[in-house]
């Protein structure tokens, strides 16, 4: 038995403690990491799901020409433009007519939303035979109502719902005139002050056009310049610097991109505030970085082989490129520029700078019309003072990472599936 | 050739997206501004557009600074038609509006807004007093015998007013970037301020200082700048019952059950309370109009008329349900004329 094997022996404890330590700190690590996702989706969801089902109450409606004011039913305009929130008025008299004192009846109105109005004239508009006749109908509810009848028994009391309507809204409760419905609103309108009306359909359609122009120039500057840099540049002093200067771009803050998208698309080049077409090319200078980086590895890991044999069959060095290369590198690139998009759809910064943090009611029709996007929709809600956007900023959340999953799944799914091993 | 393929393809996207761009006349009246007027403006933008006859305005929250900025930058369609402001303009905004060839320009007050300090409804509500905000969160206040300014040593509310609970002073408020804030330092820190003998003869003699002194808060941890975001504080408060926020009056209102307003100098801010003026700190709202743009871009009095009916602003109108404070019905009519027949702001009277 030698010296060093008595202190291999000595030392061997020691050092399967340290492994052992080691392990256990990479293993907290992780749980750690998984904890705080774990806590963070279990909070968003249990405040989301609300969102996603909103209060009715059913009332007979009375389609009364004299109280809509319509004397004339084939006159679009009239029935445009008739006063469709008096039903409703007069089918809440009808069901509460004790109530006589005129504060009370205006706290009696506002149990209806005051977008209710608006779907009756839809439903005018499109069968005009029910003009005269009574019809139940499910009347969307406030938000205040919508909370009320939401919240457990013992939480009710500390809901907006003024005192004196809780009653009332019991007793539609206990006759089974509330139902919870899905809100189908949340996915087709733009926002809204009121909560019961808002949906991110505007914001979903802001955020895919501003998308569609950064996919249409980061990509294929990105890839221009990566394989340039990367197949037909000379290595000297400039293309090192160009190199550190992309490297050094893909760490700039965000917000920076937006003071530069302000002063050269908007003020130098004149193109109007909060439209799609400036957000988009504002994130295009923000990913392109990370694409041009991500499509140079891309290129770099088709094996020099391959070029040396299209060089020798006597391809030119473009025909080499065009058809060998990239065909190769293309699943690495396309991944790149997925995780790039990814990144620059839950951006808000840098769109603050454009005007894009606005109130958009409208669904935009193409990347001129002004439009928002949907981290700036979650930003509008969380930062507004009624307590139902609490939960609308939650389901909002949840429609963000269910696109930002979507996309880093493709990604993955894309790698596994092209990618070539050699 | 496919090297010069994709160059054509290229330069033909450049064009096509930019040439449409440049003829683009806006048909949507473009709003920016104070994020306390935003809940109104949006809230009449929405039910304009609900009317059909024109595009729902788009309204940017800028904060009232960055609302005049952008508002005065000049006159075309590139520029935003109006503006909001949780104060009046100044001479200064006015002045840059004017060299920047915005000379006619609309006012229109809304309405009042008032501040409050809150608590969480946990606990038991606080009586304050102005006296007693400043002492509590002012950076220097006046040693005991009242002959010089020390840093502040006030601890607790118990130290500021033997009145008050013996718990330590917490106060979660706005950054001073925030219009909330510049309101606050106006209405309650000055307002507080005056009250002290020693401070109030410095306004004769030294005014700047006055107002350093007035103004300046606290830095060491007393009182906390917790951000623009009003429902932040609120969530906050409910997390930590014995700390007090400073926010707008429409989060109190939407919150009720969730927070309590403190009683100011023995005025509790309730709706009735600060829209007679009794509440020391509340301020006035205005929108502001470019009459340029009247006529370029449609549904501007349109709008204005909106925002200045009874059912808008009125005692019950639907802005009330937002939490805006109506002026007195002689004061929204006499706006209403003026606003009507267009009456230009007067930059003399600034």
């Amino acid at each position: 038995m030698s010296n060093t094997t008595e202190q291999v022996r000595k030392s061997l404890k020691a050092r399967y403690r340290s492994e052992k330590r080691f392990r256990a700190f990479g293993i907290s690590a992780v749980a750690f990491g998984l904890l705080a996702v774990v806590v963070l989706f279990t909070d968003i969801i249990s405040k989301g799901t609300s969102a996603f089902v909103e209060t009715y109450i059913q009332l007979d409606i009375h389609w009364d020409p004299a109280e809509l004011g319509i004397d004339d039913p084939t006159d679009p305009e009239q029935v445009n433009y008739a006063d469709y929130d008096a039903l409703i008025k007069a089918a809440l008299r009808e069901r509460f007519p004790d109530v006589e004192d005129r504060l009370e009846r205006r706290a009696l109105y506002q149990l209806a939303s005051s977008g209710a109005g608006f779907r009756l004239r839809d439903q005018l508009q499109e069968n005009p035979d029910l003009l005269g006749t009574i019809q139940t109908r499910w009347i969307l509810a406030d938000d205040d109502v919508d909370m009320f009848i939401k919240a457990d028994a013992e939480d009710r009391q500390n809901t907006r719902l003024p005192e004196v309507a809780r009653p009332w809204v019991e007793a539609l409760e206990r006759d089974g005139h509330t139902d919870i419905q899905w809100n189908a609103s949340f996915f087709s309108k733009g926002d809204s002050r009121e909560p019961e009306q808002a949906g991110v359909w505007a914001a979903v359609t802001g955020s895919f056009f501003t998308m569609l122009v950064t996919l249409a120039l980061a990509f294929p500057i990105g890839v221009a310049a990566a394989v340039y840099l990367e197949e037909f540049a000379p290595k000297n002093r400039y293309t090192d610097f160009i190199e550190v200067n992309i490297n050094n771009l893909a760490a700039v803050p965000s917000i920076i991109f937006g003071l530069l998208g302000l002063a050269i698309f908007i003020n130098l080049f004149g193109l109007p505030r909060s439209v799609p077409l400036v957000g988009g090319l504002v994130l295009t200078l923000m990913t392109l970085p990370t694409i041009i980086i991500s499509a140079r590895a891309a290129i770099k890991s088709v094996p020099p082989s391959i070029r040396e044999a299209a060089l020798g069959m006597g391809a030119s060095r473009m025909q080499m490129v065009m058809h060998h290369v990239l065909p190769l590198a293309m699943p690495g690139m396309l991944t790149g520029a997925i995780i790039g998009m990814a990144q620059a759809l839950g951006e808000t910064a840098p769109l603050l700078m454009i005007g894009m943090v606005a109130f958009i009611v409208d669904i935009p029709g193409g990347p001129l019309d002004a439009s928002t996007v949907l981290p700036v929709q979650i930003y509008l809600w969380a930062d507004s003072p009624e307590a139902s956007f609490v939960a609308l900023t939650s389901a909002a959340i949840m429609v963000l990472l269910a696109f930002l999953i979507s996309m880093n799944t493709l990604a993955v799914l894309l790698r596994k599936r092209l990618e070539r091993r050699w | 050739m496919k090297l010069k393929a994709t160059l054509a393809g290229l330069a033909t996207v450049l064009a096509i997206t930019s040439a449409p761009a440049v003829a683009a006349s806006r048909d949507t009246i473009s709003i920016v501004g104070s994020s306390t007027v935003y809940p109104f403006s949006t809230t009449v933008a929405e039910r304009f557009g609900k009317g059909g006859k024109f595009a729902t305005p788009k309204v940017e929250s800028t904060g009232t600074g960055g609302g005049m900025k952008l508002f005065c930058a000049g006159v075309g369609t590139e520029h935003a038609d109006m503006t909001g402001a949780s104060r009046r303009m100044k001479k200064s905004e006015f002045d840059t509006c004017q060299a920047n060839g915005v000379k006619d320009i609309v006012e229109m007050k809304i309405g009042f807004d008032g501040i409050v300090v809150a608590n969480s409804a946990k606990g038991a509500a606080y009586q304050l007093s102005l006296k007693d905000i400043f002492l509590a969160l002012a950076k220097d206040v006046p040693n005991a015998d009242g002959t010089a300014l020390i840093p502040n040593p006030n601890k607790t509310w118990k130290d500021v007013n033997p009145a008050l609970p013996a718990d330590k002073i917490e106060v979660l408020g706005p950054p001073p970037t925030s219009g909330t804030r510049d309101a606050f330092n106006e209405l309650a820190m000055e307002g507080g301020c005056a009250k002290i003998p020693m401070i109030k003869a410095m306004k004769d003699t030294d005014k700047k200082k006055f107002e350093a002194v007035c103004r300046g808060i606290r830095e060491d941890g007393h009182y906390i700048e917790a951000g623009e975001n009003d429902n932040l504080i609120v969530q906050k408060l409910d997390a930590n019952p014995k700390a007090l926020g400073i926010f707008g009056y429409s989060f109190l209102d939407q919150n009720r059950g969730k927070v309590q307003g403190s009683i100011v100098d023995g005025v509790e801010p309730t709706f009735d309370n600060i829209a007679s003026g009794e509440y020391p700190v509340s301020r006035s709202m205005y929108v502001y109009t470019k009459k340029a743009h009247i006529g370029v871009i449609p549904g501007i009095t349109e709008y204005l008329a909106e925002f200045a009916s009874e059912k808008a602003w009125g005692d019950e109108g639907y802005l009330t349900d937002k939490g805006l404070i109506p002026m007195p019905k002689a004061d929204r009519q006499a706006v209403a004329k003026s606003v009507k027949a267009l009456t230009l702001l007067n930059g003399s009277a600034l």
